[in-house]
């Protein structure tokens, strides 16, 4: 078998083998029960070289409609929005993607600080204390704080609006049902969360209170009424947060939020057809010990120099095991990586242009929606995202707007029987005038 | 500030500068003012860094110099497959049509996509003997979880809800554990038995009614195949619980022997270690599952089908346990398998497992004589050996591990599995070369002399790298977690 990935020699073969005094390859699989030895080859395509791959694989791609040759209006909780090009450049070097987590931190130093960065940078984005080296994603993210909260006020009971994203939701309650805790939706009203039914189910039983900032609606929450409520009952205020949209809003911290999670997907992180994203996940000081995943700290050497370490890692599965304040062992730290570099691309005036565009392209989308005689049904003030009700079915919709070169919103119908002919539309800095043109017209032929 | 340290991003920030140009805005600019109420916008600006393009990239340059990656050299971390992670791959990846798609677009607009993900499923049913593949989970740990959940929901279907009890090998990785308490059940550890595999005396006196599942490494961290497993397996069945694979190390095994074959009920696989999704320097990974017929209706949801020639999205699971990941898992990493699968093809998957065992039993032969090994015997992809012999001499496996750094190693993993003192687990993988196995095989004799002649010289250790071991009871004691200005 030669194979440019595979550096065995016949030559090698036979020194290796002498060495460990055997005559062939077979004999160190010799302990394998023959009852269970597997003897022919796998039923797999066979191999194919490198040219002749690459324009099979890339064929299989081009079968799919990309938010490059398309104008996507397509978000509820993934985002086409600009990637500075040095993202890819940066995350290319492979002393960054060929490394694995920086248990040897003098030869990691690199990866250790650029945590250390993201950690800061994140905690600058939501006004928390502190932030680990990521998650999974946003949605596992929020669900690691929903079990963080329960453990923490030894509670059963999560609240969560259901203007969380829906799949965020169902994330959730996978979590919490191996720790027996019940998950308790609270409803809307006008495209936030219900104050009034906040208010009712938000008890002493209750752990935690989860809302999403911007909402799943686009539509921005009143932190302060949530956190009162939830803090008069001594339950921890979870929000999930768009990381964009913090380089504009008021940050959750300062609301007193005790978690804070989302995902950093709009920084650098390509759609990728929903993963590998990043989420993340800030606490406030009195929580930090009860973290999961990795966190980095700074301290020092003998010789005084600065440096990062993995630390407080008492909390964590490969120390504690079954105590372990989660089973999370690899993260997303390229994709921090990724965040860190478009964070620091755009840096402390770049997140408020963005996010300032984002907002009034959206607004312009809303009142060219409302001009071609759309409802437009929550009248709040947005983010990226508006809500638009159109007068007939929206089964076929989007792929009549594929055909026009564009990616349509999302149907809400399909995760929420109340909103049937409801779409959501996501308006990013990448589309302009013209394309939220083309749509708008698009669309009002369609619902003429 | 010492003048070794290496500036953070923002102790270069400079106000004024930029390293980013948007488009000028194209639709009427408006007055946040009246778009946002009093209260939402933010008063205090977020402290990012105000740097130029080329600052950026001297800065990111400047830290992977201080990193060590595969590319950099040999990184025999054991029970993390550090094998070299193909090009191809990452070219593939950033394709448009892989790279830019949207997890909610309209089915007929991402068939390639969801072709892939089930020629990626077809393939591991085929690789791991199982029945049914799900791609969602985003890590080994979350796989684990996802697969105990499945058990979970299996027995409670059965009206079994008294199996509150997971096994695990005292040689386990962490997640094992952690995972089975993240799932609701209490973990119970079985020991090893002096050849290094599951005792089964032990075995059989720890199972019972309770029991929900054995998780099982195999071969395990000790890098030794579980010879009795079809024991293993009808001990644990026998009462009536799940056995569960441990995919990590499948690397040793590919193409010799499946999980489905061994009596296994589920399995997760690290793509990110046989199928070289780069480990990131942490991260992301996928961690698919495999499971046999009778746990297929937990899978989670939604399950990816295929009919009439067009892939959709099967949402109408009625006994499945729920979603445990928005979308449908690190589709990103999983194309870099895919690659890697069709680069290989079964010849190639054959050969990675019989050169990654040649390799590990190579080494460990060489070394045998100069370090303690617990357990001889062939081994498989890896191999563990002691440093008591030096720590008698008062040199640590620690110390060792940070003497390689001065030959530009990777040091081993160390001090796992538990149930070895001062433990040095080697896993070489099949993709380096004799030259490069000799030439750490020469250091790690050449310590090995040094722990005996100038000990000193090792517990000392590191001499060459950019910074000396670090702190870190100062780093717990009073955490630093964020730059704060001056
Ligand atoms: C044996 C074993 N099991 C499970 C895991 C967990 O995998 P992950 O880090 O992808 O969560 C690892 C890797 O660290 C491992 O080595």
């Amino acid at each position: 078998m030669k194979h440019r990935y595979l550096p065995m020699t016949e030559q090698d073969q036979k020194e290796m083998l002498g060495v460990i005094g055997i005559s062939a390859i077979d004999e160190l699989f010799a302990d394998i029960p023959e009852k269970v030895r597997f003897t022919g080859e796998y039923n797999i395509k066979p191999a194919k070289a490198e040219s002749a791959l690459l324009k099979e694989l890339s064929a299989l791609a081009d079968k799919n409609a990309d938010s490059r040759k398309y104008a996507s209006f397509l978000g509820a909780g993934v985002y086409d929005h600009f990637k500075p090009i040095i993202v890819d450049h940066v995350i290319s070097r492979s002393e960054f993607y060929t490394a694995y987590t920086p248990y040897q931190p003098e030869i990691s130093q690199g990866e250790l600080q650029a945590i250390f960065e993201f950690q800061t940078m994140i905690c600058e984005l939501t006004g928390m204390d502190l932030a680990n080296s990521s998650m999974y994603d946003g949605g596992t993210a929020l669900a690691e704080a929903a079990n963080l909260s329960a453990g923490h006020t030894k509670r059963k009971k999560v609240l969560v609006s259901e203007a969380v994203h829906p799949e965020y939701i169902d994330v959730v309650k996978m979590y919490t049902k191996g720790q027996n805790i019940s998950v308790v939706t609270v409803p809307t009203k006008d495209g936030v969360t219900d104050l009034a039914k906040l208010e009712e189910l938000v008890d002493e039983e209750t752990a935690a209170v989860l809302v999403q900032y911007p909402n799943f609606f686009g539509q921005i929450e009143d932190l302060t009424k949530v956190e009162q409520l939830t803090h008069a009952q001594k339950a921890l205020f979870v929000v999930s947060a768009n990381p964009l949209a913090l380089g504009l809003l008021t940050p959750p911290g300062k609301f007193g939020a005790d978690i804070t999670v989302g995902d950093a997907q709009p920084f650098g992180i390509s759609e990728a057809f929903g993963g590998p994203h990043c989420g993340f996940f800030a606490v406030t000081t009195k929580l930090m010990r009860k973290v999961p995943g990795r966190l980095v700290g700074e301290t020092t050497d003998e010789e005084g120099r600065r440096g990062y370490v993995l630390t407080l890692q008492a909390r964590e599965q490969h120390i504690r095991r079954d105590k372990a304040t989660s089973n999370i062992c690899s993260n997303q730290a390229l994709n921090a990586l990724a965040a860190s570099v478009a964070m620091t691309a755009l840096g402390k005036k770049g997140v408020q242009e963005m996010a300032t565009q984002n907002i009034v392209k959206t607004h312009y989308a809303k009142q060219a929606f409302e001009k071609a005689g759309f409802e437009v049904p929550y009248q709040g003030a947005h983010f990226n995202e508006i809500v638009v009700k159109v007068n007939g079915s929206l089964a076929d919709t989007n792929k009549v707007l594929l055909e026009k070169g564009i990616i349509g919103g999302f149907d809400l119908g399909r995760v929420n029987s109340d909103l049937q002919n409801h779409v959501l539309i996501a308006v990013t800095e990448q589309r302009t005038k013209e394309e939220i043109d083309a749509l708008v017209q698009e669309m009002g032929a369609l619902y003429a | 500030m010492h003048k070794d340290n290496q500036p953070l991003i923002f102790e270069i920030t400079k106000e004024g500068r930029v390293g980013y140009n948007l488009p000028e805005l194209d639709v009427p600019a408006v007055d946040l003012a009246t778009l946002l109420p009093q209260g939402m916008q933010r008063v205090e600006e977020a402290e990012l860094p105000e740097v130029s393009e080329l600052d950026i990239m001297r800065h990111y340059t400047a830290l992977s110099n201080r990193n060590h990656g595969v590319d950099s050299g040999f990184y025999p971390l054991g029970s993390c497959t550090m094998k070299y992670n193909p090009k191809i791959n990452e070219s593939v990846a950033r394709f448009p049509g892989f790279a830019n798609i949207h997890p909610l677009q309209d089915e007929s607009s991402v068939q390639g996509a969801m072709e892939l993900m089930y020629e990626l499923q077809e393939s591991l049913v085929e690789i791991t003997g199982m029945d049914e593949v799900t791609l969602q989970p985003a890590a080994g740990a979350h796989g684990e979880w996802t697969a105990l959940m499945m058990i979970r929901a299996f027995h409670e279907a059965n009206g079994d809800t008294h199996r509150t009890k997971v096994i695990v090998p005292d040689s386990a990785h962490g997640t094992n554990p952690a995972s089975a308490t993240v799932a609701g059940f209490e973990t119970i550890t079985v020991k090893s038995n002096e050849e290094g595999l599951v005792d089964l005396e032990d075995l059989r006196r720890v199972v019972g009614p309770d029991t929900a599942a054995l998780m099982l490494t195999n071969p395990n961290t000790l890098g030794l195949f579980e010879e009795n497993i079809l024991e293993l397996a009808e001990i644990i069945h026998g009462v009536g619980g799940k056995l569960y694979y441990d995919g990590a190390n499948l690397n040793a095994v590919m193409s010799k022997a499946r999980p489905g074959d061994m009596g296994f009920d589920c399995v997760h696989l690290n793509l990110h270690k046989t199928f070289t999704g780069p480990h990131g320097g942490g991260g992301p990974g996928s961690g698919p599952v495999g499971v046999k017929a009778d746990l297929i209706p937990f899978l989670p949801s939604p399950v990816l089908v295929k009919e009439d020639d067009q892939y959709t999205f099967d949402y109408n699971r009625p006994q499945t346990i729920g979603r445990v990941k928005p979308f449908y898992g690190n589709f990103g990493i999983n194309v870099r398998a895919y690659t890697y699968i069709r680069s290989m093809g079964p010849d190639g998957l054959k050969a990675v497992t019989e050169y990654a065992v040649l390799n590990a039993n190579y080494m460990m032969r060489r070394l045998e004589e100069h370090f303690d090994l617990p357990y001889n015997r062939h081994c498989k992809h890896e191999f563990v050996l002691s440093g008591r012999r030096q720590k008698k001499l008062g040199v640590r496996t620690l110390d060792m591990a940070k003497r390689l750094l001065d030959f530009g190693y990777h040091p081993p993993t160390i001090y796992f599995p538990l149930n070895v003192e001062e433990g040095m687990m080697i896993e070489p993988t099949e993709t380096e070369s004799k030259e490069t196995l000799d030439a750490f095989c020469d250091a790690m004799i050449q310590i090995a002399k040094e722990v005996e002649e100038n000990p000193e010289i090792v517990q000392n250790a590191p001499h060459t790298t950019v910074i000396n071991r670090l702190d870190e009871t100062k780093a717990a004691r009073k955490p630093v977690l964020r730059y704060i200005k001056a």
